[in-house]
């Protein structure tokens, strides 16, 4: 595409922290264009100013994740010709997060979840003692494999709506974590990781809709992570071992 | 009260219902096929210790269920905080509670 037949896009990006508007721009439309090749595009050629944020571009850093046309996605990964409706793009920043300016949304808020819901590891050998051996075929390993691709980019808690009513919640991505380190043979930090997923914030707050599911980017399902903890933190419940 | 214990309750209860409020349909067009009068229906519950048992059961089981919903209801509408929330927990299932088994006695008691 070139010259005076150039197919053009009605791009308005969020400007501002919480107090801002939508900004217009027209950004030339190109083959296998992805929104954040727009978004670039815009501080390459038209505002230098506009903040946002990405590092890899090939869908593995998880730190390009937006608004688009009201649906939280992936950027880099995701296809202006897969979103675009009626030759507009409306891009934001990720909802149910502070903001910090224009298209970056503040992080710590989701992270410091991952640690309410003991997103962490917690070793059950030291460094001195061998290696456990894992066969792929156990039924734990392939639970916790289920759970295991995730690449922290947030789509999935700018997707809940419980995230939004339950400021509280620790919503999809951290007790996906959670579930993964449950069904972790190696792990031994399983009685407080279910005691904090049975806690306010934890996997009680979820209705189960699915919006999670349906947005994330690497086709994983919080919502059967959740469902995994539900039962758990009930058996652990009923055998006294949390209350 | 912590969110796994009202979560259990709540499955709990939910599972004592489905069976009660099966008979308890069955019966509801039974009765309304038959035709029977008030009278009728109050003369073959009256004294029953079975039916007073069935829906002493259904009305225990309601109130645990209904009082544990509210509080779902307004912890993610109102926002309101933990202990608020368990005080209407209670206030709301007992009112249910004595409410159902005053309907109870009216129709076993003798
Ligand atoms: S299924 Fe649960 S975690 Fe996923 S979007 Fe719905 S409420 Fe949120
Ligand atoms: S679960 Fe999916 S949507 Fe959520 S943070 Fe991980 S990769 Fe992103
Ligand atoms: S820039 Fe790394 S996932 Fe999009």
């Amino acid at each position: 595409m070139s010259g005076a037949a150039e197919t053009m896009i009605d791009v308005r990006v969020w400007r501002g922290a919480g107090e801002g508007e939508y900004q217009a721009f027209t950004v030339p439309r190109r083959d296998s264009q992805t929104v954040l090749d727009v978004v670039t595009w815009i501080q390459r050629h038209a505002d230098p100013t506009l903040a946002y944020r990405f590092a890899c571009r090939v869908g593995v850093c998880g730190s390009c994740a937006m608004t688009v046309n009201g649906r939280p996605r992936w950027t880099c990964r995701t296809h202006v010709s897969k979103v675009i409706e009626d030759g507009r793009l409306e891009i934001g920043p990720l909802a149910n997060l502070p903001v910090i300016r224009d298209l970056a949304a503040d992080m710590a808020p989701f992270f410091d979840k991952w640690q309410k819901a003991e997103g962490t590891f917690v070793p059950s050998r030291t460094r001195h003692e061998p290696l456990e051996r894992i066969s792929p075929e156990s039924a734990e390993r392939q639970a916790a494999d289920a759970a295991i691709e995730c690449i922290n980019c947030g789509v999935c808690y700018a997707a809940c709506d419980t995230v939004r009513w339950s400021p509280d919640y620790f919503g999809p991505a951290a007790l996906n974590r959670s579930w993964s380190l449950v069904n972790d043979v190696r792990d031994a930090g399983n009685l407080e990781r279910l005691a904090a997923a049975a806690s306010n914030g934890g996997c009680h707050n979820c209705h189960s809709h699915q919006s999670c599911e349906q947005l994330c980017p690497k086709g994983l399902n919080p919502t059967a992570s959740i469902a995994g903890l539900k039962r758990r933190t009930m058996q652990a419940y009923i055998r006294g071992e949390i209350t | 009260m912590s969110a796994v214990r009202l979560y259990v309750w709540q499955r709990l209860t939910a599972t004592l219902m489905v069976p009660l409020i099966a008979v308890h349909l069955i019966v509801i067009i039974y009765a309304t096929n038959r035709g029977l009068s008030a009278a009728e229906i109050l003369g073959r519950t009256r004294g029953s210790i079975a039916w007073g048992l069935y829906y002493g059961l259904f009305v225990i089981a309601a109130s645990i269920h209904g009082a544990i919903g509210v509080r779902g209801v307004a912890r993610e509408w109102l926002g309101w905080r933990e202990k608020a929330l368990d005080r209407l927990m209670w206030i709301f299932g007992t009112i249910l509670l004595v409410l159902g088994l005053r309907a109870v006695i009216a129709v076993v008691g003798t």
